[in-house]
């Protein structure tokens, strides 16, 4: 194969228009040559900037030239000392604004496809039976975890490695968090890839206990004063998702992404043999362009509906990854852009018959330096729909900070928490991910997992 | 796993199950509402607790049949196990959390219809155990579909009024009219706490509202996680959008929209509108994904 060092080494997709009909993974990933091919192209700098846009310091060049190498599992152990979670963050990271933003490639042609070569070695190292190993001495002390998000596993995976006494309480009944109930399959393949992934984190030693509502069946107290836990890492990740509290969002046919993702992904409402019903639109209106919107948007096109996402500013704007909007576009969804719901429609049942809509222009940039959209006065129109899905984010779950006495919050309720070792205002309480900063990503919700690591830790020491 | 200790039916199609769930059975409190998902492909249902042991630590649900997971929830067997059981969720009522003496100067007036005389018993047992006063009316069509007499009597004796619609057995006439008798014969009650189908609770709310008394009704819509996240249980309080799994399932009824809430379940709760959402989204709605109770 002849390598054009400017360019990436082309990916496998799945055709757009087939993809469009099934649940199966969008990207096909790297063969072994590809991956070989493309990491001839790193240049092994000696101060390497990808190490540095990585929230987990991943040992990029090393792993790297390891592929180069074609020692693969040596690759892989190299990835295993900085993430619990490669797999995932193989498909899931915004690389472009990460590691191959900073990539020295990418100043004059395209970056090192970094997160390819990351997905190829720890594809390669679960389908070869690779298992991490781990070395450190038992320590007597017992450490829980809160939610088996990406964040809670990665914290549980450092600590286990370290010799703590480990376990995660879910509330779900499945491990895994947003990787199981809001990511899509077609993105991030559950029985594939999260669950081998978890698996991973369990053969560290951590104990995972299912069915938990912290907060409820039990407190973070009684985790400490009955329980015997030395130490706690809360990572229960975001919460309730916002509404527009606009005429019509009780009608039936309205649903938050996380509903509609949830049912379809943690209760595999796609699938015949599952009991889970969800409303198969004919025509769905997304509300909203970040990840979430396109994850929706995407689910209710394979469930069958002609999809429209509706974003009250410009493409430019989108919060949503480049890759994502680009793989929505491909797959037939439409963007309507410059606009924004005024009203939910419905017929005499009850149910969404249509959605008014007001045009948006962008005006003068506000504190986020991003212009913000104004109306169009008279401009608003009707689209006709059944089902309306609602991604406008979350504001924190109350469950612990309301019934966890000295446990200090923010003005937008999230828990407030030290970004280097994620300690809070309790002691021996420490919190990430998303519960502290807000709906974020999967792999800055880790680097908060490993910082929490660390000052556990040290806590503990 | 959470193993079943005993299953029956209560009736033609109410079935009642008593299950060990150690951390539930520790921490839960009248009021609250576990998920249970039966087997591997069911869905997550969310159930009232109906009764609790701490001892023996199990918790007691009871599931009125309507669909495919009711139906397969009352299959389960004394020494099968299901496999999710979540819980407690939502606020315990309120008087649990208050100072029980402001709470024992007061007196309740229990209201439950149909199935919603389980999640009452916890409810008045409580309030018997904490020496409360009260009265409880219950409500159901006939003698055939009555359940849990005994166990009422047992805790609320004569405190205790029962009424048939089509007057089978004791009383005739649906709950309203036992509440206005009640009233009218100079009883006093500060509080009402009415739990049953939405249009009992409407009609037993505007009785007691009108009354002057301070009326709770727990409030049972559509859920999936149960735990915040899905905001499938919205519903409109006192103008606000709520969520039931947090911030309920128990409301001010003075504050909760029943008409709202009544459009977003009859859909999922009658004949004709699971007929119509078959229509709607074919054989895609595999059953009524309410909460049951």
């Amino acid at each position: 194969m002849e390598l054009d060092m400017m360019k990436k080494v082309p990916v496998r997709e799945q055709d757009p228009l087939v993809r469009a009909k099934n649940f199966e993974e969008v990207c096909l990933g790297y063969n072994e040559e590809e991956a070989r091919s493309e990491s001839m192209r790193c240049l092994n700098c000696k101060n390497p900037k990808c190490v540095e846009g990585c929230p987990v310091s991943i040992d990029i060049p090393g792993f790297i030239a390891k592929v180069k190498e074609g020692d693969f599992k040596e690759a892989a152990a190299i990835i295993a000392e900085s993430s619990a979670l490669p797999a995932v963050c193989g498909r899931v990271c915004p690389q472009e604004s990460q590691c191959e933003g900073k990539c020295i490639r990418g100043i004059k042609g395209e970056s090192v496809s970094i997160g390819k070569l990351e997905r190829f070695v720890a594809d390669w190292a679960r389908e070869n039976g690779v298992k991490p190993e781990v070395h450190a001495e038992k320590k007597d002390k017992k450490v829980a975890v809160i939610g088996s998000g990406p964040s809670g596993l990665t914290c549980a995976g450092d600590l286990a490695k370290m010799g703590y006494d480990v376990t995660i309480f879910e509330a779900l009944h499945k491990a895994g968090g947003v990787l199981v109930y809001g990511i899509p399959e077609f993105r991030l393949p559950k029985d594939k890839v999260v669950e081998p992934e978890v698996e991973n984190v369990r053969a560290l030693g951590v104990k995972i206990e299912t069915d938990v509502v912290i907060g409820k069946a039990v407190t973070i107290d009684s985790l400490f004063d009955e329980e015997g836990f030395d130490a706690v890492y809360i990572a229960s990740g975001a919460g309730l998702p916002r509404f527009m509290n606009i005429p019509g969002e009780q009608a039936l046919g309205v649903y938050s992404a996380n509903e509609f993702l949830t049912r379809n992904n943690l209760m595999k409402a796609f699938r015949e043999d599952y009991d889970t019903p969800i409303a198969r639109g004919k025509k769905v209106v997304v509300v909203g362009g970040g990840n979430v919107a396109m994850d929706a948007a995407r689910t209710a096109l394979r469930l069958g509906a002609e999809v429209h996402v509706v974003y009250r500013r410009s493409e430019k704007e989108l919060p949503a990854r480049a890759e994502e909007v680009h793989h929505a576009k491909e797959e037939g969804i439409i963007f309507d852009l410059l606009q924004n719901p005024v009203e939910i429609l419905e017929n005499e049942d009850g149910w969404v018959r249509g959605i008014r809509i007001i045009k948006m222009e962008l005006g003068e940039p506000d504190e986020s330096g991003r212009r913000s959209p104004v109306e169009i006065p008279g401009s608003e129109y009707e689209i006709e729909c059944d089902t309306v899905i609602m991604s406008l984010g979350t504001s924190p779950n109350p469950l612990i900070s309301s019934t966890t006495k000295g446990l200090e919050t923010n003005r937008k309720k999230c828990i407030v928490a030290n970004e280097e070792d994620g300690a809070t205002s309790r002691k021996g309480v420490f919190a990430g991910g998303d519960a502290v900063s807000g709906a974020a990503t999967v792999i800055l919700a880790m680097g908060a997992g490993r910082a929490a690591a660390r000052g556990i830790d040290r806590y503990l020491s | 796993m959470f193993k079943i200790i005993s299953s029956k039916m209560l009736c033609e199609n109410i079935s009642q199950i008593v299950f060990e769930a150690p951390r539930i059975a520790k921490s839960c409190e009248p009021g609250q509402f576990v998920i249970v998902r039966s087997d591997e492909t069911a869905e997550r249902i969310p159930l009232t607790i109906s009764d609790y042991d701490r001892e023996k630590k199990t918790i007691t649900i009871t599931t009125q049949i309507v669909g495919q997971s009711s139906m397969k929830i009352a299959s389960f067997k004394e020494g099968d196990a299901f496999a999710d059981v979540t819980g407690p969720l939502g606020q315990p009522s309120e008087f649990v959390n208050e100072d029980i003496e402001e709470v024992r100067k007061r007196n309740y007036l229990f209201v439950g219809g149909g199935l919603g005389t389980a999640p009452v018993y916890p409810q008045i047992k409580w309030c018997r155990e904490h020496g409360v006063n009260f009265d409880v009316v219950i409500g159901t069509k006939s003698k055939d579909t009555l359940i849990m007499e005994k166990e009422f009597e047992a805790v609320a004796g004569e405190h205790y009024f029962l009424t048939t619609d089509d007057g089978s057995y004791k009383h005739k006439g649906v709950v309203t009219t036992v509440m206005d008798e009640l009233i009218a014969e100079g009883r006093h009650y500060d509080v009402c706490v009415a739990i049953g189908p939405m249009i009992m609770m409407k009609f037993a709310a505007q009785t007691a509202l009108a009354a002057g008394i301070h009326t709770i009704v727990s409030m049972n819509p559509i859920m999936v996680d149960g735990t915040g996240m899905c905001g499938a249980c919205r519903l409109m309080v006192g103008g606000e959008v709520k969520f039931a799994c947090v911030d309920g399932p128990e409301f001010d009824a003075a504050k909760v929209d029943f008409d709202g809430a009544m459009k977003r379940m009859a859909l999922y709760k009658t004949e004709e509108g699971r007929a119509y959402l078959k229509a709607k989204e074919g054989d895609t709605h595999k059953g009524p994904y309410h909460r049951e109770a």
